[in-house]
């Protein structure tokens, strides 16, 4: 039986994993070896190509901000997210609510980038919803505000990360509150738990897992945030949203491949340690 | 007096409903504006959008401004847009053929692939299917330079199998069917056996009918995925004929809005026929993309 079932399970299996092999496993084995390697002449450099890639002030740059923006956009979204689903679990009618928060998941980043722009020139909605609530309340004057072109090009790329993926996390802690027996949050009431001490006591503990899912589905997606930003912005935009994304684009189109090599090559060694090492601790948090 | 303390509690627990339900409507308006921002654009003539528009392109302290009832609600750019704009039907189709091939492959690939993984548990298939989320989690930019290296060998760059082919066999849809493979109970499928089906037939008669949840919920993420395809077609393909939509539309200038708005509506329809027909599968998706293997 045994043998039949390794027999069986190659037959489903193998097609695709074939192709992973072929297209990413191997030429992947390729760009270790070309990090090693000098791009013109193919002789072995040693670690060069690494050293000149962590002297390297893009890369630094892009590094930088890359962390920023993860450890900046990932808990407001995560966050954010959990306070709309235990909102949410609280109402009767969530249907609609959850499909219109689902709703910019669905929709093209190129459709929304138009909307984006408009808003957020300089003589866009946002100055001008600014400018008229000053005029009404009184208290300022006319906003002539740069967004895209300074630091704050780096606040409307986390509001647009949130907003497109709100829905998504939504979704998830709000199956993760919902599969918490009634009867535990019940006991908990009769033995006098209040609303905060439930929460804290009851329903946090109990969504470890989700969380966990979250945070990794999230990080997912965070990358993807390259599409607004390279189509609000361009291929150089303002310094404080130069992602590794950016710089990876703009070493393809300059041919730096061997910086490029070295540099995925210690992006993804890193991303798989993050990866394994999340695994294993909730791993530990469930066991 | 009891009475009336328990119609204070209701008061209090009504108004909190009222400011919870608040709450999630701010949100909720940010999501509809820029619906209805491009709906509005797209149905104004070129006159009205650019007299609008043009405080933008001025480096004066004059602002936008917008009507979200056009003035003079016109389909005129929809129609230059639909019959004489011959190039715009070559990006759609390649948008479309673009997602309809990867799905097709996909199915052909990736879904007997999480069968194997959730039927046959074998020695390896655990570690092996862990190297495959890892897989998943990777971005694109860390394996471009191994695409692109690959993909010049097999002389498939500047061609629609550039972008398809990798994307066949990315291990998303495998995570996602899994989970719902695994859903099935097992002695369903030891039921089949003992009555002498076949492991095929197990797999077609019994896996995909009663594991379509995941299977389903795979092919919305993955059109919505793949309807917004940008970073490959980037890399891979020189020639703008071959581009889809989502690369195209942000080259239309403002300048061009009337164009831009329209696009963007035709482009919108597409990703809300598969959001609202697939609601469901993509919830059940993204709940089973958080399933613990």
């Amino acid at each position: 039986m045994a043998k039949k079932k390794t027999r069986f399970f190659c037959f489903f299996v193998f097609p695709g994993f074939a192709g992973i092999l072929l297209f990413v496993l191997a030429p992947f084995g390729d760009v270790v070896r070309r990090s090693f390697l000098e791009a013109v002449t193919g002789d072995f450099n040693g670690i060069k190509n690494y050293q000149s890639v962590f002297q390297n002030q893009a890369f630094l740059l892009a590094v930088k901000n890359t962390f920023r923006f993860t450890l900046v956009g990932i808990p407001l979204l995560v966050l954010s997210g959990f306070a709309a689903a235990l909102l949410l679990c609280g109402l009767k009618k969530k249907g609609w609510i959850k499909s219109l928060y689902l709703f910019p998941f669905a929709m093209p980043t190129a459709t929304i980038v138009l909307v984006w722009k408009m808003t957020f020139y300089k003589q866009g909605f946002l100055n001008l919803f600014l400018t008229s609530l000053g005029a009404w309340t009184g208290l300022w004057g006319e906003v002539h505000r740069e967004y895209l072109g300074s630091g704050d090009a780096f606040w409307v790329l986390t509001g647009s990360y949130v907003w497109k993926n709100m829905g998504y996390t939504v979704t998830l802690w709000m199956a993760g509150i919902l599969s918490i027996p009634v009867q535990l949050l019940e006991a908990a009431r009769v033995d006098g738990a209040g609303k905060w001490q439930r929460l804290w006591y009851v329903i946090l503990p109990n969504l470890k897992g989700s969380l966990y899912t979250i945070v990794v589905l999230s990080f997912l997606n965070s990358f993807k945030i390259y599409r607004e930003a390279y189509l609000t912005a361009g291929a150089y935009p303002d310094k404080s949203i130069y992602l590794l994304q950016h710089l990876f684009n703009n070493w393809f189109v300059n041919l730096e491949l061997d910086k490029m090599a070295a540099a995925a090559v210690c992006t993804g060694g890193f991303l798989m340690m993050v990866i394994l090492l999340l695994q294993r601790l909730w791993d530990k948090g469930e066991g | 007096m009891t009475g009336f303390k328990i119609k204070e509690q209701k008061i209090i627990k009504n108004a909190e409903k009222g400011f919870a339900l608040f709450l999630l409507l701010i949100p909720t308006v940010l999501v509809i504006l820029p619906l209805l921002l491009l709906l509005s654009g797209s149905l104004m003539d070129t006159y009205e959008l650019s007299g609008y528009l043009s405080a933008m392109f001025a480096e004066g302290a004059e602002f936008i401004s917008w009507k979200m009832m056009p003035d003079y609600p016109s389909f005129a750019n929809y129609k230059k847009l639909l019959f004489e704009t011959p190039q715009f039907f070559v990006l759609f189709w390649n948008s479309m053929k673009l997602a309809g091939c990867i799905l097709a492959g996909q199915l052909l690939v990736a879904v007997p692939g999480a069968w194997g993984f959730a039927v046959y548990p074998v020695k390896g298939s655990r570690a092996l299917f862990a190297l495959y989320v890892v897989l998943m989690l990777l971005p694109f930019q860390v394996t471009m330079l191994s695409s692109y290296l690959v993909l010049n060998k097999l002389h498939l760059l500047n061609t629609h199998q550039a972008i398809i082919l990798p994307a066949v066999f990315s291990t998303f849809p495998v995570f996602l069917s899994y989970g719902g493979f695994r859903s099935i109970p097992p002695q369903i499928l030891e039921a089949a056996r003992i009555d002498g089906a076949g492991e095929l037939a197990i797999f077609v008669k019994l896996g995909l009918p009663l594991g379509k949840s995941g299977l389903l919920s795979a092919m919305v993420l993955g059109f919505l995925e793949y309807w917004n395809l940008m970073e490959q077609p980037m890399a891979f393909l020189e020639e703008k004929a071959l581009w889809p939509l989502s690369l195209y539309l942000p080259e239309i200038t403002l300048g061009q809005a009337g164009y831009a708005f329209c696009v963007s509506v035709i482009m919108l329809i597409p990703a809300v026929f598969v959001f609202v027909m697939g609601q469901d599968y993509l919830e059940q998706g993204i709940i089973y993309s958080g399933l613990k293997e």
